[in-house]
């Protein structure tokens, strides 16, 4: 079977840092910024992005739709 | 094509003009003494003919914003009901005005305050003409004192409302609501299909969406949009403004009456005119914008003015305000749905006006 | 913009499998960090999107935290007063039959002071669809006691508490409209994980398909959180809402159509 490879791109400045994201991600793609965005939040980013198997969940359950996702097989 | 005749009821009279005028939608709740409009569209089903929806809402709230619902769509929509029931109106009322929606609302009034009584008064002139709910805003108020008034300002209620984009409220009271009086009627006029552009009827590609909403959080916003209001209020007073004359032109001593007041004091000024007494009667038909402006000059050649109405004196406040301190101005009025007489009105002005 | 490292081959148009709906404007959402009315309005604007009624769409605001949804959904808007987003709906859909109609009120809005609308709204089976969020508490006015504050629940105004025996229960609204005739699919739904907003969405297609056919009201209660009210973090809130509100309001199907339910 194919392998899937996914990415994701974080709409820094829009993120709300709420976190919702990275515990919806089912392989630890996900992590918190250290530095903040200008409104002062520690946004999301693809902290281990070749763990990314493009599966959307992130992008899912964003409340303010700031995850874009691509995914391919390789 | 020629206009109809027909015996009716205000109230009846109100529901077939509102057919015949093209309406939309009319959404209602029972109330005495206005339950017949609602009652007279329910038998009418004019949905099987015009397309016009009728429904009985659950309450006056709920009634009026459904009408808040079809004027946002640009449709010809109404409500009417009866004194406490225009007050629950209220807060649906003031998002109107606020939205800027053209809708007829009738108030054919009762006796208060609270539950009051079912017999006519005038005591809502301040609630109709000064706003009514919260926030900075008018009504355009037509006061009819005939059946024939009632069916002709239903049309000229929805034309007002429309050119403005502002509510219009028909201000009568329970005696011309139940009197019966020949009336000629317009021939029916089709709904229109005109899909307005400020109107929520689906985004097509080819505009931005429309929002229809009283909100605006920045207090700029909001004071800028609060100057348009009074800039359509001043022009509205300025082109608007409509009343009748009775014998006017050698008075010496003026009645100013709205409604069925007015229809008394007619009758009080042959009564006094019989007695040698130059009285003649200024009618407001539209209340707000009140006839101000004729007043004031009608005032330079009059020695006193007698405001009628059934209240405890709500339109002398306007009058007054017209007036200034040139001519005494005095109210009288029975209240709690007690209908002046004109006998009674004679009397008052010769004690307190003529003979003061 | 942040781009993962090494797999620019990747974040090709040709690859995109999810971005924002086009039916959603550009306006930053109102909402606090991780609350579900952000959810809800993107999965809503996407079903709009995805079946093409745009241009159909006429949507109804409430009163509270989702006031300005009409700043974020890319279709024709109306603001309601508070409570009365059903009786606006009606009127909207009787006046243009062939419309999409739907409300989206919180549970202040819809289970107290707009009660009477919601009932008689679905009572009278009015062919719209009432989405109704509920997170147990006034979230715009800053956490009051809402009519579906849980038994025990911290609020501003039940400080030590839900007293039910002087501050009442918890009102189930969704199973009350369930009871009703005119109502024709009734569902809870949650959007705090991806397969709640899979199903949510589900729902809500569901929904239009439904207005189509009209049947009667189709009625989406999402059980929601507030962070901000229950005053938690978002993943905290999302936790104690599965083990605490879910137990209350259980998610699933309350009414679903008779010709679905036989198959």
């Amino acid at each position: 079977m194919a392998k899937m490879r996914g990415s994701i791109v974080v709409d820094a400045e829009r993120c709300k840092g709420c976190e919702v994201c990275r515990v919806s991600c089912p392989t630890g793609t996900i992590g918190m910024a250290k530095e903040v965005n200008h409104k002062g939040y520690y946004f999301a980013y693809p902290e281990n992005p070749d763990l990314c198997i493009g599966c959307a969940n992130c992008a899912m359950v964003c409340p303010d739709g700031v995850i874009t996702v691509y995914k391919t097989k390789i | 094509m020629k206009k109809e005749l027909r015996l009716m009821k205000g109230n009846e009279a109100i529901a077939e003009a509102a057919i015949r005028a093209g309406t939309d939608g009319y959404f209602g709740y029972p109330i005495t003494p206005q339950s017949e409009i609602l009652e007279y569209l329910m038998e009418a089903n004019p949905y099987e003919t015009t397309g016009m929806v009728v429904l009985q809402a659950e309450s006056e709230v709920a009634a009026i914003n459904m009408v808040y619902g079809g004027a946002a769509c640009g449709k010809k929509v109404m409500t009417s009901s009866s004194s406490p029931g225009i007050s629950l109106k209220q807060e649906g009322i003031s998002y109107i005005a606020g939205a800027e929606l053209p809708c007829l609302i009738v108030n054919v009034a009762r006796g208060g305050p609270g539950l009051g009584t079912i017999q006519p008064a005038q005591s809502d002139y301040f609630q109709s003409v000064k706003g009514g709910g919260h926030g900075d805003y008018h009504l355009i108020v037509l006061a009819p004192a005939s059946v024939q008034e009632m069916a002709d300002f239903v049309e000229l209620g929805f034309d007002l409302a429309f050119k403005y984009r502002n509510p219009v409220l028909i201000l009568s009271d329970g005696a011309i609501g139940q009197m019966m009086e020949k009336v000629y009627l317009n021939p029916p006029k089709p709904r229109s299909s005109e899909i307005l552009e400020w109107a929520t009827t689906g985004k097509p590609t080819t505009r931005e969406r429309n929002i229809i909403t009283s909100l605006d959080l920045d207090p700029n916003g909001q004071e800028n949009f609060n100057l348009k209001l009074q800039a359509k209020y001043e022009n509205i007073r300025k082109n608007e403004v409509r009343y009748e004359e009775f014998q006017c032109d050698d008075a010496q001593y003026l009645l100013v009456a709205y409604g069925t007041s007015a229809r008394v004091c007619q009758k009080s000024v042959q009564i006094a005119r019989e007695q040698g007494l130059k009285v003649g009667l200024l009618r407001p038909i539209t209340l707000f914008p009140f006839p101000s402006e004729r007043i004031s000059e009608l005032s330079d050649r009059v020695r006193g003015i007698l405001s009628v109405e059934m209240s405890a004196g709500q339109m002398v406040e306007d009058v007054q305000l017209s007036v200034g301190c040139k001519v005494p101005v005095k109210h009288f009025g029975r209240m709690g749905g007690i209908v002046t007489t004109p006998d009674e009105v004679v009397d008052f002005l010769k004690l307190n006006i003529i003979g003061g | 913009m942040i781009e993962a490292t090494g797999i620019k081959n990747i974040i090709k148009p040709e690859n995109l499998v999810y971005k924002k709906s086009s039916v959603m404007t550009d306006n930053v959402l109102s909402y606090c960090p991780g609350c579900g009315h952000g959810t809800a309005n993107r999965i809503l604007a996407e079903v709009i999107e995805e079946m093409g009624i745009q241009s159909k769409t006429i949507g109804v605001s409430p009163v509270g935290c989702s006031v300005l949804l009409y700043n974020f959904l890319d279709v024709d808007m109306q603001e309601a007063a508070h409570g009365r987003a059903p009786a606006v709906a009606t009127a909207i859909k009787r006046l243009i039959p062939d419309s999409f109609v739907f409300t989206y009120q919180g549970d202040g809005d819809l289970a107290a002071i707009g009660t009477a609308e919601t009932i008689h709204a679905c009572n009278r089976g009015e062919n719209i669809l009432i989405i109704f969020v509920n997170n147990g508490i006034y979230g715009m006015t800053g956490g009051q006691m809402a009519p579906t504050t849980l038994p025990g629940m911290k609020s501003s105004t039940s400080p030590a508490g839900r007293d039910v025996k002087t501050m009442g229960n918890p009102l189930k609204m969704t199973e009350i409209v369930a009871t009703l005739p005119g109502t024709y699919y009734v569902t809870r739904q949650s959007v705090h994980t991806p397969a709640n907003v899979r199903k949510t969405k589900k729902a809500i297609r569901k929904a239009v398909e439904y207005q189509k056919l009209d049947r009667g009201t189709c009625f989406i209660e999402i059980v929601s959180n507030c962070n901000s009210g229950w005053k938690m973090t978002p993943v905290q809130a999302n936790k104690w809402m599965e083990e605490t509100m879910f137990p209350y309001y259980p998610l699933g199907d309350i009414k679903v159509p008779v010709e679905e339910s036989v198959k």
